[in-house]
């Protein structure tokens, strides 16, 4: 793996990717370009957030939709029955994300679970609280909840496809600023020591629990943020959309196809994967699944042949070149 | 205070359902205590069998019984192929891996079965449907009855392959010492065939038992996946004991806790049993400690 650049590459790389998007975003007319733009931020913000935890902390989670479903339900709950303002919600939904993450990490973390295991308890919590969800009342069930429409800045409701860009691309800068802070920080260099190497990252006088729930935290944050994005665009949240496998897959395949562990990766992988489902929504027409039929062709062909993801398409194919791949 | 003839028929509900999952549970301990992986497609290929099951009553006219013959050896083909030609080749010698590959292939399979059959919950009709047979105070439906029995059968083939016969003595060569087994000249890569081969069979043999009495849509495998983990992880990790006595207990687990709190709530039981078992016990009920 190539070196990290240093910080303020990063933050010039960052400051050009903002400019280039906002000002395509006040050029664009189309409704469906703009569409695009705003569905592939949001998946990159999806992607990001897995990245974190998955790629810097190498802790994989099957169950990400936790904390995403978290965020939707807190920012839609509390402007409809708390008559809170959703800016202030949508800080409540991140604060709420973050410290479901911290529950989930400090139980999972504190006894000791990787690998697979982890995956699978943070798909069994995701399990727990969408049948919670169908099951108590302030969730509207099965039903779900609708927001009522209040057009206006300060409802966080925008007129236009634009405004909601704006909002989504500030979430893809924080999720890229956080990305290059773990690059370059202590607390990043002690995360990826412990992904790396866990018992020599201890040697050390890293401590690997509190760092994996840093991690967590961080991540349930910024799933917690998309969470709620989801609710001011779509205007609606039930359990199936809040916790259901679809967010979880769609967070990982991202990050996993751009590349885990990279700066750029989840923004390469959910971009490419909304190019191509919408090619093949082009081709077969609306079949519904056929979105998540590539996205699993995708993760298959990806960790078969290119594991670096597209970030780190170079690095694989000179080794293949060089033929010094071993199985 | 519950009346016995309330909590029984109950009991022996949540029975005849645990074979059932015990069955799919051991093709899951299989693959697990020989190649060391998770599979997480197990519930989208018992899926895919269910459909097997289904297409062949509906279309040819096939008894699911009768459709035994059919749909093992066509699951186990399918389980070989998928281990030697995608899974095997996916791993990189990272655990992780296969858990995204399964993962992908399950996201594959399910929707897949989504564009070919729709989102649409079926059902099959047998005379036998209906049918039901007292036992004490309670009125056991036949098609439980015959999967209760089938999968306890079936449970016992596998034992039996795998203690007795020269691939399962080359099974548990390669689960115990893989470098060991291959210089025994046992070939490793087909041995892994065989043991996925075979647990996916597990699944084609609950599958007939299964549907009779039960239903097929796209997202069915989802709901027995995390049971068959949580029996896998309940009974100890490639523990073949282990994973009956999971099964049982969590068919009686989730068949009582639908009488008291209700289904939807009732199945929240088994997610906190497996989320407490891995927190707390790990190595499973049943398991040595690592």
């Amino acid at each position: 793996m190539s070196a990290p650049r240093s910080p303020t590459r990063d933050l010039a790389a960052i400051a050009a990717f903002a400019t280039l998007v906002g000002a395509a975003t006040l050029w664009l007319d189309s409704g469906v370009w703009l569409n695009f733009v705003m569905m592939a931020l949001y998946a990159t913000l999806l992607a990001q957030a897995w990245n974190m935890l998955g790629g810097y902390g190498g802790q994989f989670s099957f169950g990400h939709a936790l904390f995403f479903g978290t965020g939707a339900y807190v920012q839609a709950i509390a402007q409809m029955q708390g008559g809170v303002n959703p800016w202030a919600a949508l800080a409540l939904a991140v604060a709420v994300a973050a410290a479901v993450g911290l529950f989930v990490g400090a139980l999972s973390f504190r006894y000791g679970l990787k690998g697979s295991y982890f995956a699978l308890v943070t798909l069994a919590f995701a399990e727990v609280f969408r049948i919670l969800a169908l099951s108590v009342g302030f969730t509207g069930g099965g039903v779900g909840l609708m927001v009522p429409l209040q057009e206006g800045v300060a409802n966080l409701q925008f007129a236009s496809r634009k405004g909601y860009i704006a909002l989504v691309l500030g979430f893809v800068v924080a999720a890229l600023l956080a990305t290059s802070w773990l690059r370059h920080s202590r607390f990043g260099a002690s995360l990826q020591a412990v992904r790396d190497n866990e018992d020599a990252a201890r040697a050390v006088g890293v401590d690997p629990y509190r760092t994996k729930l840093g991690a967590i935290a961080l991540s349930g944050a910024f799933m917690g943020a998309a969470g709620a994005f989801y609710v001011q665009v779509f205007q609606y949240i039930d359990p199936a959309i809040a916790y259901g496998p679809h967010v979880s897959v769609e967070a990982l395949v991202g990050a996993i196809v751009g590349g885990m562990g990279t700066l750029w990766g989840p923004l390469l992988g959910a971009a490419a994967l909304h190019l191509l489902a919408d090619l093949t929504r082009n081709l077969f027409g609306q079949l519904p699944g056929i979105n998540m039929v590539v996205y699993g062709v995708v993760l298959v062909l990806i960790v078969m042949f290119l594991p670096r993801g597209i970030a780190g398409m170079g690095a694989s194919v000179r080794e293949v070149w060089r033929g010094r791949r071993d199985g | 205070m519950l009346e016995f003839g309330i909590l029984f028929p109950s009991v022996l509900n949540g029975l005849t359902t645990g074979a059932v999952y015990a069955l799919i549970a051991l093709g899951l301990t299989l693959i697990y205590g020989v190649l060391h992986i998770i599979n997480f497609a197990h519930g989208a290929a018992l899926m895919v069998a269910l459909y097997g099951v289904y297409l062949l009553k509906e279309r040819v006219g096939i008894d699911p019984y009768l459709a035994l013959p059919i749909v093992v050896p066509a699951m186990f083909a399918l389980g070989y192929l998928l281990q030697r030609a995608v899974i095997n080749r996916a791993s990189h010698g990272r655990d992780e891996n296969i858990l995204l590959v399964t993962l992908g292939l399950s996201i594959v399979m399910e929707n897949l079965a989504l564009i070919v059959f729709k989102s649409d919950t079926r059902t099959i009709d047998t005379a036998y449907t209906l049918t039901t047979v007292p036992i004490g105070p309670a009125m056991i439906a036949l098609p439980k009855l015959v999967a209760f029995a089938g999968a306890l059968v079936a449970s016992a083939v596998l034992v039996w392959i795998v203690e007795r016969t020269d691939l399962g003595r080359a099974i548990r060569a390669v689960a115990k010492e893989k470098h060991g087994a291959k210089l025994m000249g046992i070939d490793v890569d087909h041995v892994y065939a065989m043991s996925f081969g075979i647990g996916l069979a597990c699944l084609g043999a609950a599958a007939c038992f299964l549907l009779p009495a039960y239903y097929v849509n796209p997202q069915v495998g989802s709901g027995f996946v995390l049971v068959a983990f949580t029996i896998v992880v309940l009974g100890g990790m490639g523990s073949f004991a282990g994973a009956l006595l999971g099964g049982l207990l969590i068919g009686v687990v989730e068949s009582l806790g639908g009488l008291f709190l209700g289904e939807s709530l009732g199945q929240i039981g088994i997610f906190l049993i497996f989320i407490a078992v891995l927190l707390f016990r790990p190595q499973g009920l049943f398991g040595a400690r690592a």
